[in-house]
This record gives C-alpha cells, sequence and structure tokens, in this order.
C-alpha cells in the first residue's frame, strides 16, 4: 500500500517538474539574450542604439532605427492586407460556405498554415518578386521590396487571422443573428452589424496573434524584402527587417558587432513580449 | 412551420415567399441583396475575400509542383551530397533523426506536462498559472529568438558546437507549447465519468490517468504530435544556428547537420541551382501536406468515434 503512495506522490512530482519546464525555459531564454544583449546596448549606448538611424558595423555604427521601423511597416502592410481578406474569409466560412466546399476550404486554410516559410518565401522570389519588378518598375521597384514583402506576408497571416475569427464568429449566439434577420435585416446586414461587433474582441485576439506571426517572420522576409539597411521612402524600396538583420549578418559576425545583433533580438523579443501582454488582455476581455 | 398551417387566413396575409427567416434559400437572400446595394456590396467582397484566399492556396501549391515535379531527377535523391548533384537524400534523412530527436524530448515533456495541468492541478493555483503563462509566452517566440537562444545556450554555453543535438534541443522547446496545448485539450475532452468510473473501481490516480485517460485521449494526442513534426519539418530559421549546415549524414548527436527546408534555404541562396530548389520545394512541400492530412485524419477520427 505504501509503495503505492510512494510511486503516486514520485509521479506527481515527475509531472509538476515536467509542468515546471516551460517555466525554466523562458526564464533560460530571457537570461541568456538579455546577459548578452544588453551589455551590447550598455557599450553602444542605449541612445545611439535605440535612436540612431546608421547601421554600419564596419564604421561601429549601430542604429537600429531603420530595422525596428522595418519590422513596423512591412508587418502594418501584412495586417493592412491580411486582415479584411481573412476577416471576409472567416464570414465566409461562419456564414456562407455549403458543407460540401467547407470540406475543401477548411483544410486548404489549415494546409496554408502548415506551408513551411522557406517555401513562401521562394515562391515571393520566383513569383512576386518578377511581378513587382514588371508592374512598378516605373517606380524604381526592383522587385524585391516593401510592398511584395508586405503582401507575401499577408498570406502569411490569413490561416491565423482565419482560424481565430472563425471560431470568435461561431461563438455568437445564432439569437443574435436570428433577432437581426427578424427585425428585417439582410443576411449580410444581420452578419455585419450585429454578429461581427458581437464577435470583436476575439477578432481582436486573431489580429494580435497575427502581428506577432508578422513580426517575428525570418526567413520569407529575408528572401523578398531586399534588406538595404536603409529607412524606406517609399513602398517600392527594399527593407530590412530586425529578424532578416539577424540572420543576415550572424554567420560572419564578431565581437560588439555579433552583440549588437543580440541586441536587436532583444529588442524583438521586448516587442514580442507586449504583443503577447496585449493579446493576455484582449483575451481576458473575452472571457469578462 | 406548422401554425401556418392551421390558420388558413393568415397563410393568406403573408406574402407568397415568405419563409421561416432561418430556412431561407440562396435565391431569397439574392432578391433580398438586389433590393440593397449595401448588402450587394458586402456580399461580393466576402466572395471575393474567399476566392482570394483559395486562390491563393491553390496557386502556391499547383505553382510549386508544376514547376518542381519536371526537375525531380534521380540523382536528387543520390546518398552522397556533392555540389554536382545537389541531393537532397542526406538532408531529407537528417530531417527525420532531427524530427525523431526532437519529439523525444519534447513528448514526454510536454505529455506529462498537460497530465499535471488536465489531472493534478486544481483550480486557481499560483503554479498553475505561471506555467500558463510561460507555454503562452513560449509558443508567440519567433522561431529566430529561439535559433538565437540555442546558440548561445547549447552551441556556446554548453560547448555542443552546430549540431544535431542543439538543434533538436532548440526545436523541442519551440514545440512544448504546441503539444502540451493539444495534449491538455485531448485529456480535458475525456468524459470524467471515465475517471469517476475508475476510481469507483478501486484504482488510484496514476493508474486512471495511465490505463484510462490516455488511451482516451491518445488520437488527440497524436493530432498534436503529427502537428509538431510538421512545424519541425518546416522549420529553417531556429536551425542555421543551432545545427549549421552541413549536408551530410551525422557521425553522432554531436554533428552538424541540414535539414530538408535549411537545404533548400542554402540552395536558393547560392541561386546556382533554380531548378534544384524547385525540386527540393516538392519534397518539402509533399511531406508537409502528407503531415497535415494525417493529422486532420486522426483528428477527424477522434470525433467520429465519439460521436458514433
Amino acid at each position: 500500500m505504501s509503495i503505492n503512495k510512494i510511486k503516486e506522490r514520485g509521479m506527481q512530482a515527475v509531472f509538476l517538474v515536467a509542468a515546471c519546464v516551460c517555466i525554466l525555459c523562458v526564464l533560460l531564454i530571457c537570461f541568456f539574450l538579455f546577459a548578452n544583449g544588453l551589455p551590447a546596448i550598455g557599450e553602444i549606448g542605449v541612445f545611439n542604439f535605440l535612436l540612431g538611424t546608421t547601421w554600419r558595423p564596419s564604421n561601429d555604427l549601430y542604429g537600429i532605427v531603420p530595422m525596428i521601423l522595418g519590422s513596423i511597416y512591412v508587418t502594418a502592410g501584412a495586417i493592412l492586407i491580411g486582415v479584411p481578406i481573412g476577416l471576409l474569409t472567416a464570414v465566409f466560412m461562419a456564414k456562407y460556405c455549403p458543407k460540401k466546399l467547407y470540406k475543401i476550404v477548411s483544410p486548404a486554410v489549415s494546409l496554408l498554415a502548415g506551408i513551411p516559410s522557406i517555401i513562401y518565401g521562394f515562391f515571393g522570389l520566383v513569383v512576386m518578386v518578377p511581378l513587382a519588378r514588371e508592374l512598378f518598375g516605373a517606380f524604381g521597384c526592383s522587385g524585391k521590396s516593401m510592398l511584395t514583402a508586405a503582401v507575401l506576408l499577408g498570406m502569411m497571416i490569413l490561416p491565423t487571422i482565419i482560424t481565430v475569427s472563425e471560431s470568435a464568429i461561431r461563438a455568437v449566439p445564432e439569437s443574435y443573428y436570428e433577432g437581426a434577420l427578424a427585425l428585417g435585416a439582410s443576411h449580410e446586414r444581420a452578419i455585419f452589424f450585429t454578429v461581427l461587433p458581437a464577435a470583436k474582441s476575439g477578432i481582436l485576439a486573431g489580429v494580435v496573434l497575427g502581428i506577432g506571426r508578422a513580426i517575428g517572420e525570418t526567413m520569407a522576409v529575408i528572401m523578398i524584402a531586399g534588406n538595404q539597411p536603409v529607412i524606406p521612402e517609399s513602398i517600392f524600396l527594399g527593407v530590412r527587417t530586425m529578424t532578416a538583420n539577424i540572420v543576415l549578418e550572424m554567420g560572419y559576425a564578431a565581437d560588439l558587432h555579433r552583440e549588437a545583433l543580440i541586441a536587436t533580438a532583444v529588442v524583438l523579443f521586448v516587442f514580442i513580449l507586449l504583443i503577447n501582454f496585449l493579446f493576455s488582455l484582449v483575451k481576458r476581455r473575452q472571457n469578462v | 412551420m406548422t401554425p401556418t398551417k392551421s390558420c388558413p387566413a393568415d397563410r393568406a396575409a403573408v406574402q407568397p415567399d415568405a419563409r421561416p427567416i432561418n430556412r431561407r434559400t440562396p435565391l431569397h437572400r439574392l432578391r433580398e441583396r438586389t433590393r440593397s446595394p449595401l448588402s450587394m456590396a458586402l456580399f461580393l467582397l466576402v466572395m471575393l475575400a474567399a476566392i482570394a484566399t483559395l486562390f491563393v492556396v491553390f496557386f502556391l501549391v499547383v505553382y510549386i509542383l508544376v514547376m518542381g515535379i519536371p526537375h525531380l531527377t534521380p540523382s536528387l535523391f543520390a546518398w552522397e551530397y556533392t555540389t554536382d548533384n545537389v541531393s537532397m537524400m542526406p538532408a531529407i534523412i537528417n530531417t527525420i533523426l532531427m524530427t525523431g530527436l526532437s519529439l523525444l524530448i519534447a513528448a514526454p515533456l510536454g505529455i506529462f506536462a498537460a497530465i499535471y495541468l488536465a489531472e493534478y492541478a486544481r483550480r486557481g493555483n499560483r503554479v498553475v498559472k505561471v506555467i500558463r503563462l510561460a507555454a503562452e509566452t513560449l509558443s508567440g517566440i519567433p522561431s529566430i529568438v529561439y535559433g538565437l537562444f540555442g546558440m548561445l545556450f547549447f552551441v556556446v554555453a554548453l560547448k555542443w558546437e552546430y549540431s544535431l543535438l542543439a538543434g533538436a534541443c532548440t526545436l523541442a522547446i519551440m514545440i512544448l507549447p504546441l503539444i502540451m496545448r493539444t495534449t491538455e485539450e485531448a485529456l480535458l475532452s475525456v468524459p470524467d465519468t471515465y475517471r469517476e468510473g475508475s476510481f469507483g473501481l478501486g484504482a488510484g490516480r496514476l493508474r486512471t490517468v495511465f490505463s484510462i485517460v490516455l488511451p482516451a485521449a491518445m488520437p488527440g494526442i497524436l493530432a498534436g504530435i503529427i502537428l509538431a513534426i510538421g512545424r519541425v519539418v518546416g522549420e529553417t530559421a531556429a536551425l542555421i544556428f543551432t545545427a549549421g549546415t552541413v549536408a551530410a549524414l551525422p557521425k553522432d548527436l554531436f554533428s552538424s547537420v541540414r535539414t530538408l527546408a535549411v537545404h533548400m534555404y542554402a540552395l536558393s541562396n547560392e541561386g546556382l541551382y533554380i531548378d534544384q530548389t524547385y525540386a527540393t520545394a516538392v519534397v518539402l512541400l509533399l511531406m508537409v501536406i502528407a503531415i497535415n492530412a494525417l493529422s486532420s485524419f486522426i483528428a477527424k477520427r477522434i470525433t467520429g468515434g465519439r460521436n458514433g
């Protein structure tokens, strides 16, 4: 009997330890990133680093404003493209789609989520870049540009937006929709003016999740964004995001340059933590 | 619907096309739309968006397949990688090894953690809140940050160099929250009557978990694990600086390896092998499609089993 009890207690401890591993992981990640990145920020100077507009490691100039702006611009573009299309597709899936078609659409969306980012990047490189060069060459667009990156990222965040929005829309009680119809609203009016406002916070959570995915995307952006470390003056010029900055230069960087790259990751990490915080805030409001 | 039948005077009063509002046919809706431009516009927008999404999926998949399949030559599957044949065979085997190793680390941890959260933890427990917060944080971290952390911790601090093991550990941390979440959902969906029945027969908590709850939740857990496999197979950014890019089979756990996704990145980066990159993309894409299909097939079997 007591052996059984020891076994029970022992395994419970094992389960608890396993569950605590993810706390340990988060702590380790924070520790290693901050321990390696913060000294570099100190050495470069907080203002020179966060507000400097020139990134020229060979001259010891490490200003990451171009990269921060690059990330923000590209993410904003992706949201601008991905959210309307994603949201409307979610409406289609929840309120319009016949059952038979749903059996095709739903796996297609989850396939979109499963396609590796490297394939998206390659697709962008061989299809969208030449297309952008063709269409916007007159504006000085070489193909690899902010616009291309934003469109591709918009495609990549579609599944996130669609799945989260769809479940938010489906969670709205059917009586809302029927009530609106009873008052004489058309199918569209009922959906867009009663159901969608009721699903607002769930949809917002999806958008925040999409922002997180877009800002953290690396391989696809690197292949099509052009990667010039300057503040872009138009959407037809190349940009470099924070993620791209890390991958491009980490391979050969040394000393302060290497630490500056890790510090870039710290800034990215802080952005992600902020977005996560925002997400849990939105989700909490949804539960209330 | 029956009340209208019993009351003929009312039926005459309503319009001939009046129906219960939740049973209108597409034709009725269409007639409504012709009366209201706003409804028409919104309807068209919804359809356009759905078509755009479907177009993106099918165009991407079909384009890669059409461009890539003609370039799938036997030399691409040679056992040895050389700069002439740029064979992807070592990369495929490395991908399988990497997947197996990272699952070996992450699956037990994730499943045990989920068992704790679903079966042992009490509601409102402080530790549980912190665990959930940590898991949520982990699932939001982009893969490049994982890659950098893996480089700083496994490669540099633990002196493992670029290696299979460092890559697998990094990926294990990355997929841990996914496995935890799907397993917990699967465990929670097991009806409580199973547990009560087991307790009633005198089984302890541990035995209940392992012989009753886990088997019942197995399809859900498997579906989650297969999703995790999909993430590992497609991962690039987290592996470049942890597992390196050596295109050969590993001698031991501490050899640098290149998975298929990294291989594809390397090829397209060199820019000399566009045809071969297409072919590699086809293999990678087919793997991911197969993994996705398998996962949703298993997930569907759970719900099917429960209804039947």
